[in-house]
């Protein structure tokens, strides 16, 4: 029962620390045990006690009270006892202003010591039954993969659920990071193909041709290089679904081939002329409006329709705020196992700027986020100062539209402008903020010949 | 084979029944040491009081290699740094376990003696001892001798043979790991 709590006792005074152990071992805590500050906090390092008993007169340069701040700089929530030879008022005021959650004068009574675990370990159980019940909460807000509790995308699982074992195509649009490619495998996972391929493509990744052979294959000999034939995605896909992602970015000519697919449910590799017939259900997504570039000319409207027979429109992260925290905590938990950090909370404040932040990227972005203040927290909480990154860049998103008419070289030009303006011309933190070392800074503002404010005298 | 070891002045009758206790419980043989010095260096002055860990220490040392299981009865207060006191002290799963029977005798609270009552206290801290060298630890049966107590009331409430989970690890404990 109390067996998964861990105690480390910290004593320079071997009997003392190993008959100590020894009684809280009879108690049936596994109980580690350190002889000085120093081995403490490489002890702490490795292992997460829940509890030590520390000694407040330790020789080594680090005392009792040095060596509590340090383990608790590590975890916050760690609990220590000081143990102390004289009950002087300023030991105690001391340790309890740094955090210790109790102190003892040696030799203390057994039953007072036993009364002192019992209740920081009861204290403790009350918080793990806490995280638990998030736990909980989080899976019951799941659906595959997707997380959320807000209402309109509880009608998305529910579309989801109804369609899931159709044929007819899908539409699923949203800005990027909403999750597109959760949803389409939400919809193959509940449905009767779950058990056949779910095959994704990314459209925009690859060039005309190149995409051509991707989705159809292609024979022996069908362009130099082509040394044997290759099935495509759609040969692969045969009795599940493809999964077309940013549809909207591909040309007139792949356009023409999808809608003979879609159509007559046949086609030729490239360089073949032998008709492939397969049963695939065809989801799309896009992060662009289709429906314009349809009124542009850039897409064709029969394909538009043909692909939109079920539409699904994900709502941006800012628009289902109340997911934030949920995911938050679900990317804790997630990463911090995989990256093996020993993270397991955040605190309210820097919860507060997740929510309050307007997440252009969305849930992408949201994880990446988690994930960059997960590598560089040094504790076991997050806090706002592990999320200084994002609240430098945050006045600049919330008024930032996408530029789409612009060369890349023009944009990166804009920005580099526009962040050197913004920093007064510091050098160094402007490469900071973009994310670049001075030198290559340097390079670009010669290249783009970008005026400088003010001489860099670093 | 356990070895009862006697240190300072311990009465016959309280080693026979001792003795008898741990292998109606424990199942093992008890072999009754011929009572052993209680080594100086162990005392205390300032407290006046013997350092349990000092006592395993020796005897762990001193004891011969086919015991099992050793449990000393001393008629010395014992302490570890930490506590005030301590009516006895294991190496849990280990070797060495010692119980003292000075706070167990009516005489240290002023009353007359009792030799019936430190008999009786006398068996469950040997048993709850004992029980720590075979791998249990402290019992939330406030009358199984394996709770923790921590005071003379507490002990009292407690009896003498072990609850019937405590019973089942132990029976697990021996096969698992003492065969
Ligand atoms: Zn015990
Ligand atoms: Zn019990």
């Amino acid at each position: 029962m109390k067996k998964h709590w861990e105690i480390l006792v910290v004593d320079d005074d071997e009997i003392a620390c190993e008959s100590l152990a020894a009684w809280l071992r009879e108690d049936g805590y596994p109980t580690d045990m350190a002889f000085s500050g120093h081995e403490a906090i490489d002890k702490a390092k490795k292992k997460d006690y829940a509890l030590y008993f520390m000694d407040l007169k330790m020789p080594g340069g680090l005392d009792g009270i040095e060596t509590m701040m340090k383990i608790r700089n590590l975890y916050q929530d760690a609990s220590v006892i000081i143990i102390t030879a004289h009950a002087t008022v300023d030991t105690a005021i001391t340790a309890l202003k740094e955090g210790a959650q109790e102190y003892i004068v040696k030799p203390c009574n057994p039953e007072e010591i036993s009364l002192l675990v019992d209740r920081i370990i009861k204290v403790k159980n009350l918080q793990r039954q806490n995280i638990l019940l998030r736990k909980k909460l989080t899976r019951q807000y799941r659906f595959h993969d997707i997380i959320s509790k807000n209402p309109k995308m509880y009608d998305i699982f529910q579309l989801i659920r109804d369609i899931a074992s159709l044929k007819s195509t899908v539409l699923i649009q949203g800005e990027s990071g909403t999750g597109k490619e959760l949803v389409a495998r939400a919809i193959h996972y509940s449905g009767d193909r779950a058990k056949k391929p779910f095959i994704s493509v990314s459209c925009a990744a690859l060039a005309e041709t190149l995409l051509e052979s991707e989705l159809f294959g292609y024979e022996k000999g069908a362009f130099t290089g082509a040394n044997s034939q290759k099935k495509g995605k759609f040969e692969l896909a045969d009795g599940g679904t493809i999964f077309l992602d940013e549809i909207g970015d591909i040309s007139p000519k792949l356009q023409m081939d999808l809608l003979r697919v879609i159509q007559e449910k046949m086609f030729y590799r490239v360089g073949g002329s032998q008709e492939l017939k397969v049963d695939v259900r065809i989801i799309a997504a896009t992060n662009k409006d289709l429906l314009k570039a349809v009124n542009t000319g850039e897409f064709r409207e029969e394909l538009f329709y043909r692909l939109n027979v079920i539409n699904i429109q994900i709502p941006p992260l800012r628009e289902r705020r109340e997911d934030i925290p949920l995911l938050v905590r679900h990317f804790i938990e997630q990463l911090a196992h995989e990256l093996q950090k020993n993270v397991n909370d955040i605190t309210e404040n820097a919860m507060r700027l997740l929510i309050d932040y307007n997440w252009p990227g969305n849930v992408r972005e949201l994880e990446n986020t988690i994930e960059r203040a997960l590598v560089t927290c040094k504790t076991n909480v997050l806090s706002e100062e592990d999320f200084t990154f994002l609240s430098t860049n945050r006045d600049k998103s919330e008024r930032w539209s996408v530029p789409t008419n612009q060369s890349l070289q023009d944009v990166e030009k804009v920005v580099i402008e526009a962040t050197l303006r913004r920093l007064d011309g510091n050098m160094k933190e402007t490469a900071t903020v973009l994310g670049i070392d001075r030198s290559t800074l340097y390079e670009k503002i010669k290249k783009y010949n970008i005026p400088r404010l003010k001489e860099d005298v670093e | 084979m356990i070895y009862l070891v006697p240190m300072g002045n311990i009465e016959s009758d309280i080693v026979q029944s001792a003795s008898l206790c741990l292998w109606h419980t424990f199942g093992f043989e008890v072999k009754r040491f011929s009572p052993l010095e209680i080594p100086t260096h162990s005392y205390d002055e300032k407290r006046r009081q013997y350092s349990s860990i000092e006592i395993l220490r020796m005897l762990h040392k001193t004891m011969p290699k086919e015991a099992f299981r050793v449990l000393a009865l001393i008629d010395k207060d014992l302490f570890i740094p930490v506590l005030s006191f301590v009516y006895g002290h294991a190496q849990f799963e280990g070797k060495v376990g010692i119980v003292s029977i000075a706070r167990l005798r009516q005489e240290f609270y002023g009353f007359p003696e009792d030799k019936e009552l430190v008999t009786n206290r006398m068996l469950k801290e040997v048993t709850h001892e004992t029980g720590h060298l075979f791998g249990l630890t402290h019992c939330n049966d406030t009358s199984c001798p394996m709770t923790l107590s921590t005071n003379i009331r507490a002990l009292d409430k407690k009896g003498v043979s072990l609850c019937e989970s405590c019973k089942l690890l132990l029976k697990e404990n021996m096969v698992e790991k003492f065969q």
